[in-house]
């Protein structure tokens, strides 16, 4: 039964079913009024509530000079789980690279001249620069930074200390892109992606088997409409509801938690505007393959939770073992967290972001080739 | 190109269709005339509804093949669903779109030239005008059928498929509802419409019964009456519910069947028959005349036929 599926888009089917979707929308008004309630609530509440610790996190050396205190300092870095040694690099344009790109969230910089100075017992300074869009994994990295490399000078090159309790050094932090360490910076971004995961999949998780359960399916599918253009006319009308929902969380982190968007307002349209297909289009595959409703409800709440814990959205996602990094990966809310603090809060454009912005937009053609391959064209 | 002109719209042979092992529709052949309305009777669970979903391409037949509206229902599902209305069971519009939004809904969806105008006219035929904005949900079961007949004829098709379209409408709708069927029908558009009830089988032109997935009669009423070979009497008096269980014992009667307060005794055996009901004839108080056996005679004998062949 699949002969002509799919095969021309019709541009007029596709719009009396979003039509017809939008009216059936506006009509149930209590959803519409919780789907612009929920998100101002829960920005509200977790905003003002949520907290988090790292650890193997994004680290780069800044070697300004090669010497054995550089290298046991670099050393004991690598000993600790606190840090994960991604590069070292001679410059501070490749720091910047680093930091810019997320491939690093810290880098510590060994000064020129730095190892002479601590012979001395001049107290240097050691300079940190951290990515502070994750205040709450960089500030207890400082804490520990301190500690591990007293010790690695200590233990390595007895070096005597003037005061056994004052560290030969000191340390000189640099709070990139979240000077004041805000946590509310970093939840804002993070809401909004959550929010937005939250209520859509849930949306078109119940478009097909709404049909199915009011016995309005039969009489769809005996009519000639292509399961490309029932899914396009469903998913239509939700992509402008995430549109405002984002503009509305947006709107209030600016003007309530005062988080600033850096970055080119733009890109970051452009970007929630790929997330919030994301989202319907997998809230429409669960949809698919569901039955009834509560089972379509279901599959949306067990999709939802990894998206919760293992996007970085709660816990760091450095923090994680491999194979949750990769489960979250392949999440579309870990992609969008990470391109919307780069925007926000770094400044960061969109083609700087291409490789999470591509990886967004791979799983949202993924998830609508998986719905409309798994769209019954017949009652069989 | 366009199907070659048919004289039969619905010709299919030896469909099959099981689920779950059962088999729910057995080797049936049927084919339905251009222009005829076509009765399809069989008791609850017999096929009808998976038949009529066969033929529209929402099911496909495990086997067997087939024409509708000289397209194969294999291959051309998708061009029989241009040219088929089908009406389902349940009402299947959208009980939270009014009146007006569901007619321009089907009419987008059929890509017809100027949907709004469409929906008016098919309001204004319904008798709908004024009521236009009120939601299909909350009309009376009798106007949903018609809102939905309305909504099945408003791209033309050349043939309709009503599953018991009727089913829980009072006597006034459904007779309304059957002249407008013939009024389509007179118009060239031909009509399979499955049903319950027996004066709507004898409204139709032909009629197929069908019972536990197996064709057993087609033709015209007549034919169909015919077919059985039933000859009838008709017995009347103060006593007769205590005479059909005297003579649904004796093997020469066939069927019995009260009918107020009368019994309708046949057999297929005239001469059995008759010597089976002779000693009871001689009673003062029973009224015996011959009768017609109805159609109603004819499918309880088919049921009670295949259920004894199913047993």
């Amino acid at each position: 039964m699949t002969a002509g599926n799919g095969r021309n888009l019709s541009l007029h089917r596709f719009w009396a079913m979003m039509v017809k979707e939008s009216i059936q929308m506006t009509r149930d008004r209590i959803t519409l009024a919780t789907m612009i309630i929920i998100p101002v609530m829960q920005l509200l509440l977790f905003g003002f509530a949520i907290n988090t610790t790292p650890h193997n996190l994004p680290t780069a050396i800044l070697m300004r000079e090669n010497s054995d205190v550089g290298r046991s300092i670099l050393a004991a870095l690598q000993n600790t789980d606190f840090f994960e040694i991604r590069s070292v690099v001679t410059r501070s344009e490749e720091m910047d690279e680093l930091l810019q790109s997320g491939e690093a969230l810290f880098v510590v910089e060994i000064p020129e001249g730095f190892e002479r100075a601590v012979r001395r017992g001049e107290t240097p300074s050691l300079l940190v620069a951290a990515d502070a869009t994750d205040p709450v994994a960089s500030s207890s990295a400082l804490g520990a930074l301190s500690g591990v490399v007293s010790t690695a000078l200590s233990h390595d090159r007895q070096i005597t200390f003037a005061e056994p309790s004052q560290p030969p050094f000191e340390i000189v932090q640099h709070r990139r892109y979240n000077p004041a360490g805000s946590s509310t910076l970093n939840i804002v971004p993070g809401l909004l992606g959550t929010i937005l995961t939250m209520t859509l999949l849930i949306f078109t998780a119940l478009a097909v088997t709404r049909e199915i359960e009011r016995g309005t399916m039969e009489n769809l599918l005996s009519m000639p409409i292509t399961p490309l253009e029932i899914m396009l006319g469903k998913i239509a009308p939700y992509v402008i509801i995430g549109l405002i929902q984002a503009l509305i969380i947006i709107g209030a982190g600016i003007f309530v938690f005062e988080v600033p968007v850096l970055g080119d307002p733009l890109s970051l349209t452009a970007i929630t505007l790929i997330f919030v297909v994301a989202n319907l289009s997998i809230g429409y595959t669960f949809s698919t393959i569901a039955s009834n409703q509560l089972q379509a409800v279901q599959m949306a709440m067990m999709f939802f939770l990894p998206n919760i814990l293992l996007s970085g959205f709660m816990f760091p996602f450095a923090g994680m073992p491999n194979w949750a990094q990769w489960i979250g990966e392949a999440l579309p809310l870990t992609h969008y967290i990470r391109v919307v603090r780069a925007i926000m809060l770094k400044g960061a454009g969109i083609a700087e972001l291409g490789p999470d912005t591509a990886a967004l937009a791979g799983l949202t053609f993924l998830a609508m080739l998986i719905a409309v391959r798994r769209f019954r064209r017949t009652l069989d | 190109m366009q199907p070659a002109a048919v004289e039969n719209v619905i010709d299919v042979q030896h469909l099959t269709k099981s689920f779950d092992g059962r088999k729910v529709v057995d080797d049936l052949t049927m084919s339905v005339r251009k222009g005829r309305i076509h009765g399809f009777l069989g008791p609850n669970g017999s096929g009808k509804t998976t038949t009529i979903r066969m033929l529209c391409g929402l099911l496909t037949p495990d086997s067997g093949s087939g024409t509708c509206l000289g397209l194969d229902i294999l291959t051309e599902a998708e061009r029989i669903r241009r040219r088929v209305g089908y009406m389902t069971q349940r009402f299947s519009l959208y009980q939270d779109l009014s009146i007006r939004e569901n007619l321009e809904f089907v009419a987008r969806v059929y890509q017809l030239p100027a949907p709004r105008q469409k929906a008016s006219e098919a309001i204004g035929r319904l008798g709908l005008k004024g009521r236009e904005n009120q939601l299909a949900g909350e009309l009376s079961g009798g106007w949903k059928q018609r809102l939905a007949l309305g909504a099945c004829i408003l791209p033309e098709p050349a043939l309709l498929l009503l599953d018991e379209p009727t089913a829980g409408v009072d006597p006034k709708a459904r007779r309304d509802f059957w002249n407008e069927i013939h009024a389509l029908a007179a118009d060239g558009l031909s009509v399979l419409v499955s049903t319950h009830y027996m004066d709507e089988a004898e409204r139709c032109h032909e009629i197929a019964y069908i019972a536990y997935g197996k064709l057993l009669a087609k033709g015209t009423v007549e034919e169909v009456i015919a077919g059985t070979g039933l000859r009838t009497w008709t017995v009347s008096g103060p006593e007769v519910h205590a005479l059909q269980a005297e003579l649904e014992t004796l093997p020469a009667i066939d069927m019995i069947a009260p009918f107020g307060a009368s019994l309708h005794v046949a057999g297929r055996d005239e001469e059995a028959l008759a010597q089976a009901i002779h000693p009871f004839r001689s009673r003062p108080s029973l009224h015996w005349k011959r009768g017609q056996p109805t159609l109603e005679d004819a499918f309880i004998d088919l049921m009670r036929q295949s259920q004894d062949n199913f047993q």
